[in-house]
C-alpha cells in the first residue's frame, strides 16, 4: 500500500518504521495519543513526555513540509520553547527584529520601534521559518528521550477513523504496511485547520471567511534591506493592494501580496507571474530565487468547545485566525502549555478530570481575543464596502500628517498571551499592583542575580518569595510545590512584581500563569489557592 | 488651547470597529449623511471655536 504525501518534505525527521502495535493480537492501549506532527502536536507530546507520560504522536508525513508558513515567533512562545528545552536553538537561528515601517503608495506614513524592554531572557520577536521551529522541537524530543522520556513519533501513520468511548478512543491507522488499530485513553487532535478528527466527529468550525486572496512568497536573495517589517498599503509598485517584506534567517525574505477576491489561482501561482510581482516590488535589479509560494484565503473561526470527552483539540484544529498579528502558531503553542499540566495532574489522579474544563474556558477566551484582533486587522486591510474603504484611506492620509491617527492604522496587532481576567481558578490578589503580574496574567520574566526568573520555575507549581523566605520544597495537596526565595531585588523585579510592597509572595502555575499573590507567606492560603487552581474547590456544580 | 493631535483614543481598534459597524449596510449616500451627522455631534462635544477651526485645518 502506498501513501501519497500531501506536500513535499523539507526534512525527513521520523521515517516510517513498523511498530510492534501493528503485529499485536489486540489493539494496544496508549495513555496519550497526539494526532498531528506540526508545532502544536510536537509541543504537546514534548510537554507531556517531559512530565513523565508515555506519549504516542501520529503524523501522516515523515517530517517537516516545505514552505515556511509561520515566520514570526513572539516572546511568550520562546519562553515556552525554553521550558521545553528547544529555545536556545531557536534564538541562535532566529532573526531578532523590533522596527518596522508603514507605507501608503510611495509615502512612508510612519516608522515604529517596539522598543523591547530589558531584563528578559527572550527577545520580543524573532523571525524563524516554521520548518526550523518544528525541527528544533523534534530535536528536543530526541534529547528528552535520551534522558528517559518516552515520546514516540510514528511517521506515515494516518488516522482514518476514530471511535470515541467514555474511557478510551479506538483509532484506526493506515501505514505503508497496511492498517492497524490502537486505543487511546486520551486523544489530542493537533491535526490542523482542516482537522480530519474534527470532521470524523462531525463537529462544527464556524466563523468568517474573508473575501480576499494573499500570495505569500519566500524569496532567497542577498539584499541589504534592513531587518525591519515593511508594510505597504496600496503600494506604488502595484504588486497587490497591500504588500509585506520581512526578513527570515538564511537570506530568505517573506513577501506577501494582497491579490483580491476574483483571481485565477493557477495563473497567479505560475513562476513568471509571481516573479513579475516581485520584480515590480524590488525594482527588477535584484537577483533572487523563489524558495516557496502559495495563495491563501483567510478565515477566523473556532470550535464551540475544545474538549469532547477524552478527545481534546489544540492549535489550528480548534481555532483559526488570519496571519496578521502572528496569532496562529503563537496562540496555538499556548494551548498545550495550558493543557499539558492539567492532563498530567488528571492522569496522576492529583486533580479531577473536570480540571480540563478550565482548558476550554481559558483557551476559548484566548481564541476569542485572537479572533477579535485578527478580524479587526483583516477588516482594515481588506475594506468590505465603499464607506469602510473611505474611512481606511482617511486614517492612512491623516496618519502621514498627524501622530494621533497612527494607532488607528492596523496592519496586524502582534500576539500577546491572553490574560484570563475574571475566569475561575485564580486569586486572591491581596496586593493589587503591579497590574501586569496580577492573578490571571502570565508571569513576566525578570533578571536575577544569577540568571532569569522564568528559568527558575520548574514543571510544577512554584511559590516565589520576593524579599521574604519560602520553604524550598513542600507537599501540598499531594503535589510537589517548589519554593523560590529572591533576596536581591533588581529594579526590574521591583517594577514587575513588588511595586510599593516591601515583600510579595506569588503562586505560579506550571504554565507560568500567576494564580494568586499576597504580601506575606501563609501556607494555608497557598494550599487553598492551589486547591482552587486544580479544580478541587469548584464551587459551581 | 490647541487641538490635540497626539494619540488620545482609549481603544483605537474598538472605536474603528464601532465606526465600521455603524456604516454596515448603508449605501454611499447614507454613509455620507451619517458622517455629516457624526461631525456635528463630535463638534458639539468640542464646542470651542478655536479648536474647531484647527480641526477643520487638520482634516484638509
Amino acid at each position: 500500500m502506498t501513501m501519497q504525501d500531501r506536500y513535499p518534505i523539507a526534512f525527513q525527521l521520523y521515517p516510517y518504521q513498523r511498530s510492534a502495535d501493528q503485529d499485536a493480537k489486540a489493539p494496544v492501549t496508549h495513555p496519550v495519543v497526539v494526532v498531528g506532527g506540526g508545532p502544536i502536536g510536537l509541543a504537546t507530546a514534548l510537554d507531556l513526555g517531559l512530565k513523565g507520560h508515555p506519549v504516542l504522536a501520529l503524523d501522516d508525513h515523515e517530517g517537516v513540509g516545505q514552505g515556511s508558513r509561520a515566520i514570526c515567533f513572539v516572546r511568550r512562545t520562546l519562553e515556552i520553547a525554553h521550558r521545553l528545552g528547544a529555545g536556545a536553538e531557536m534564538l541562535a537561528k532566529g532573526i531578532v527584529w523590533q522596527k518596522g515601517r508603514v507605507f501608503h503608495d510611495s509615502d512612508e506614513i510612519f516608522e515604529f520601534d517596539l522598543l523591547p524592554e530589558d531584563g528578559h531572557r527572550c527577545p520580543a520577536f524573532i523571525n524563524l521559518s516554521q520548518i526550523h521551529f518544528k525541527k528544533f522541537l523534534v530535536e528536543a524530543i530526541e534529547r528528552a528521550n535520551a534522558d528517559c522520556a518516552k515520546i514516540e513519533i510514528r511517521g506515515k501513520n494516518r488516522v482514518d477513523a476514530i471511535d470515541p468511548g467514555k474511557d478510551e478512543t479506538v483509532v484506526d491507522i493506515s501505514t505503508p504496511d497496511g492498517s492497524y488499530q490502537i486505543k487511546a485513553n486520551w486523544l489530542i487532535a493537533c491535526d490542523g485547520a482542516r482537522s480530519p478528527i474534527r470532521d470524523m466527529m462531525g463537529l462544527g468550525f464556524d466563523g468568517r471567511v474573508f473575501e480576499d486572496n494573499f500570495l505569500m512568497a519566500d524569496v532567497k536573495m542577498t539584499a541589504d534591506f534592513l531587518t525591519e517589517r515593511w508594510f505597504w498599503f496600496e503600494p506604488w509598485f502595484k504588486s497587490g493592494s497591500s504588500a509585506l517584506l520581512h526578513k527570515q534567517p538564511d537570506d530568505i525574505w517573506r513577501i506577501d501580496f494582497q491579490l483580491g477576491w476574483d483571481i485565477d489561482r493557477e495563473k497567479e501561482l505560475k513562476e513568471e507571474n509571481v516573479r513579475n510581482r516581485v520584480d515590480q516590488m524590488l525594482g527588477g535589479k535584484v537577483e533572487y530565487e523563489l524558495d516557496w509560494c502559495s495563495i491563501y484565503t483567510f478565515q477566523c473561526r473556532r470550535m464551540e468547545k475544545f474538549c469532547h470527552g477524552r478527545v481534546l483539540f489544540a492549535g489550528d484544529s480548534a481555532h483559526q485566525v488570519s496571519p496578521f498579528g502572528a496569532r496562529g502558531a503563537n496562540s496555538g503553542i499556548q494551548d498545550p502549555e495550558n493543557l499539558a499540566w492539567k492532563l498530567d495532574l488528571a492522569l496522576r489522579g492529583h486533580a479531577p478530570e473536570t480540571l480540563l474544563h478550565s482548558y476550554d474556558e481559558e483557551r476559548l477566551a484566548a481564541a476569542d481575543e485572537n479572533i477579535l484582533n485578527s478580524t479587526r486587522s483583516t477588516d482594515f486591510l481588506t475594506p468590505k464596502f465603499e464607506a469602510s474603504k473611505k474611512l481606511r484611506d482617511a486614517v492612512l492620509t491623516l496618519a502621514a500628517r498627524h501622530r494621533f491617527a497612527r494607532p488607528l492604522v492596523n496592519s496586524g496587532r502582534l500576539s500577546v498571551p491572553c490574560v484570563y481576567d475574571s475566569l475561575s481558578g485564580f486569586g486572591p490578589d491581596a496586593i493589587v499592583t503591579p497590574k501586569r503580574t496580577r492573578p490571571d496574567a502570565p508571569a513576566t520574566d525578570a533578571p536575577l542575580a544569577d540568571g532569569y526568573l522564568l528559568d527558575k520555575l520548574g514543571g510544577g507549581f512554584t511559590v516565589i518569595g520576593f524579599g521574604t523566605s519560602i520553604p524550598s520544597a513542600q507537599n501540598i495537596e499531594g503535589l510537589h510545590v517548589a519554593g523560590l526565595t529572591i533576596d536581591e531585588i533588581s529594579p526590574e523585579t521591583r517594577e514587575r512584581y513588588l511595586g510599593d510592597e516591601a515583600s510579595a509572595v506569588y503562586l505560579i502555575r506550571p504554565d507560568q500563569y500567576v494564580v494568586a499573590r499576597w504580601a506575606e507567606y501563609d501556607k494555608g492560603k497557598i494550599a487553598s489557592a492551589i486547591r482552587q487552581a486544580i479544580g478541587k474547590d469548584n464551587k459551581c456544580p | 488651547m490647541s487641538l490635540n493631535l497626539d494619540p488620545n483614543l482609549v481603544d483605537p481598534d474598538g472605536f474603528y470597529q464601532a465606526l465600521l459597524d455603524a456604516h454596515e449596510g448603508l449605501d454611499a449616500a447614507q454613509s455620507a449623511e451619517f458622517n455629516a451627522r457624526l461631525i456635528f455631534v463630535l463638534a458639539n462635544q468640542i464646542g470651542d471655536p478655536e479648536l474647531l477651526a484647527q480641526a477643520l485645518e487638520a482634516a484638509k
